[in-house]
């Protein structure tokens, strides 16, 4: 561990590779987190199955590319599946979840992840995979520094689906009843808004996300049907750190972790780079409690 | 107060069959034990989870926690710890009947010990969360576990510990371990029966209805929620203990922290049954083994799918569970009285789930 500490100061421009490999994954997990509090905050719906979605996303990529499709080219293709199963989802499980206690969306959501992690193993086995995009890997600095021009595109796309998102979130009649619907469901059915569509929609959308998060994260990174708890969990500690409905807070802490993910891994041993967000999540629910404590109140 | 009203007969009914079972079908002791402990785990799950309404998706974490202690105690009293794993189970601790048991003994005492100071030390950090942070929050401690046993080497690692080997033949193993488990089960539901029929019970009840309010009333809550978590903690580390000397082999991710297996079957086997009641954890339990037991083979492969159905349509469809749905359906059997001119449907439940 202190060798390794040693050899990030004799070279500080591994910095530069963990820095940057930390950003690209960290872009994928800032739309994960931005879906999961998408859902949280329009309808109070903890979504344990948020990773199982990126995982399946991946995969419906993975088996578009071995049609011969490119992955990036499949983004859309995937983004309107999974907006179809996110809705049937929403009519099947989650319509009568809303309102219920706090236990009950989490416990049903982890039903869901469940299945979907069982299913993705039973279709298409345990092996790791990744689908292949064809791009070549870049040098810097004499070899010290790789980029992937994959991980570039990636980024890439990372910002242009979020600032769609935003911008649908911001300028269209749906996004203006999401927000009306977050603010006060009750108010915005009173005004006309038929909330159970928002909220079917709501839901659909997070799930498009995720799937399109999980192409990108098959490209750069590696899909496995029991790969997903940990997505989830990292998106419930980037929101957990930022709170609702902030943004610019949301693509920060998805930042943060992924470079405390990558540094973690280099300097603990890659064995720790699992335990990195779990530990984190720990702290960050601790770190809230003490913070809350002074004012008296509890965690909600 | 829950005064138990439970006829006689019924616990005279269980007592013959946990004795007689392993006699009548001995090919299948080890599955019965394994109810045994199932039923262990759906009640102290409830006493945390159904009763005090702190639903905890990490209790499995006293289970591991019991069991790495043991299995350290146990090795420890003969050998250097860090040299007997650093073999990699290559050789095995052999001993005779009484340093087994006397070990065994030790170990599970010490893991019980232990895991009460974990819980009293994690119910100052954890209890501050509610509702659904709480759940994340002790799953994010449970899986936290499971990593660092993982990555420690000196307890074996991801490889893992042997444990000693039972001096004796493999069918008196069974029997033996059949008998530790079900008296862990019978001393535990006696417990739980005697705690729910204290103010304690009350009181956990009034923290599981509204918190701010038992506070208001004069209800230490945070000394009541740790004194919950410790009994809970405390029989789930001497279950740890036990199950990891039968299973003769200690490893974080199936055996220790099986957070997706056993961790979310505690939480099912509650729902099923009806949490926050006496018998609902112990029918859920029964039920959900039997039926495991039964189709588990038969599912090819698709009994993970089932599970997870079986857990949303059980969560969404039928929360109180079956002694919920039965107190609502005959509840002058349950000694609830109903006001005809005060109930809209049928009758008005009292206890049950919690909001």
């Amino acid at each position: 561990m202190l060798d390794n500490l040693n050899l990030l100061s004799l070279a500080p421009i591994l910095n530069v590779q963990l820095l940057l490999d930390g950003m690209f994954v960290g872009a994928i997990f800032v739309l994960a987190a931005y879906g999961l509090a998408l859902v949280w905050g329009v309808m109070n719906v903890k979504n344990l199955a948020q990773g199982e979605y990126v995982i399946m996303g991946g995969y419906f990529a993975w088996h578009l590319s071995t049609y011969g499709l490119h992955p990036i080219l499949s983004i859309p293709i995937i983004a309107a599946v999974m907006f179809g199963m996110g809705w049937i989802v929403y009519l099947t499980i989650i319509k009568w979840v809303i309102g219920r206690d706090l236990f009950t969306s989490l416990l049903a959501t982890f039903g869901i992840a469940l299945v979907v992690q069982q299913a993705l193993n039973l279709a298409y086995g345990p092996d790791v995979r990744t689908a292949e995009s064809g791009f070549e890997i870049r040098s810097l600095f004499g070899g010290l520094v790789t980029v992937a021009d994959i991980k570039l595109i990636s980024f890439g796309l990372c910002i242009l689906l979020a600032a769609c998102v935003v911008l649908f979130m911001k300028r269209s009649r749906m996004g203006q009843a999401i927000r009306a619907t977050a603010q006060d469901a009750r108010a915005a059915r009173v005004m006309g808004i038929d909330t159970e569509r928002v909220y079917a929609f709501t839901y659909a959308l997070n799930a498009a996300i995720c799937g399109a998060a999980g192409v990108l994260v098959s490209m750069i990174w590696v899909i496995q049907p029991f790969y997903g708890v940990p997505h989830s969990i990292r998106a419930f500690v980037i929101v957990t750190a930022a709170g609702l409905g902030n943004l610019p807070g949301v693509i920060m802490a998805g930042f943060g972790l992924g470079v405390a993910e990558q540094y973690s891994g280099f300097v603990l041993g890659a064995e720790f780079q699992q335990a990195t967000a779990v530990g984190l999540l720990v702290v960050i629910l601790v770190w809230r409690q003490i913070q809350m404590s002074r004012y008296r109140q509890v965690v909600e | 107060m829950q005064n138990d009203t439970t006829p006689a007969w019924v616990y005279i009914v269980i007592a013959t069959a946990g004795v007689v079972a392993p006699l009548l079908f001995p090919a299948y002791t080890n599955q019965i034990a394994f109810l045994w402990l199932m039923v262990l785990f759906a009640l102290t799950w409830d006493l945390v989870g159904g009763q005090m309404g702190y639903n905890s998706l990490g209790n499995i974490f006293y289970f591991g926690a019991g069991m790495y202690i043991s299995a350290v105690v146990q090795v420890g009293m003969f050998t250097d710890v860090g040299t007997y794993t650093s073999a990699r189970g290559g050789e095995q601790l052999v001993l005779g009947y009484f340093d087994y048991f006397y070990s065994l003994g030790a170990g599970v005492l010490l893991a019980a010990v232990g895991c009460v100071i974990f819980a009293v030390i994690l119910s100052r950090i954890m209890f501050g969360l509610r509702g659904p942070y709480f759940a994340i929050g002790t799953l994010g401690v449970a899986l936290a576990a499971r990593e660092l046993a993982g990555t420690w080497e000196w307890i074996g690692g991801g490889s893992g510990i042997a444990m000693p080997v039972y001096p004796g033949l493999p069918d008196e193993k069974s029997l033996v371990f059949y008998g530790i488990f079900f008296m862990l089960a019978v001393v535990t539901f006696v417990c739980v029966r005697w705690l729910y029929s204290t103010r304690f019970a009350q009181a956990i009840n009034a923290i599981r209805d509204d918190e701010a309010k038992a506070e208001a009333m004069g209800i230490h809550t945070l000394r009541h929620k740790t004194v919950a978590w410790s009994v809970s903690a405390f029989f789930l580390g001497m279950s740890g203990a036990v199950f990891g000397n039968l299973t003769g082999f200690v490893e974080p991710l199936e055996v220790a922290f099986p957070t997706v297996t056993f961790g979310i079957f505690m939480v099912v086997m509650s729902l099923l049954g009806g949490k926050g009641t006496l018998w609902g954890p112990v029918i859920g339990a029964t039920l959900f083994h039997v039926i495991k037991e039964v189709t588990w083979t038969y599912l090819l492969g698709w009994q993970w799918v089932a599970l997870g159905v079986l857990i949303i349509v059980n969560v969404v469809f039928f929360q109180d569970g079956i002694m919920g749905w039965m107190q609502s359906r005959w509840p002058e059997r349950f000694g609830i009285t109903v006001d005809a001119s005060m109930s809209s449907r049928g009758g008005k439940r009292k206890g049950g789930a919690g909001a």
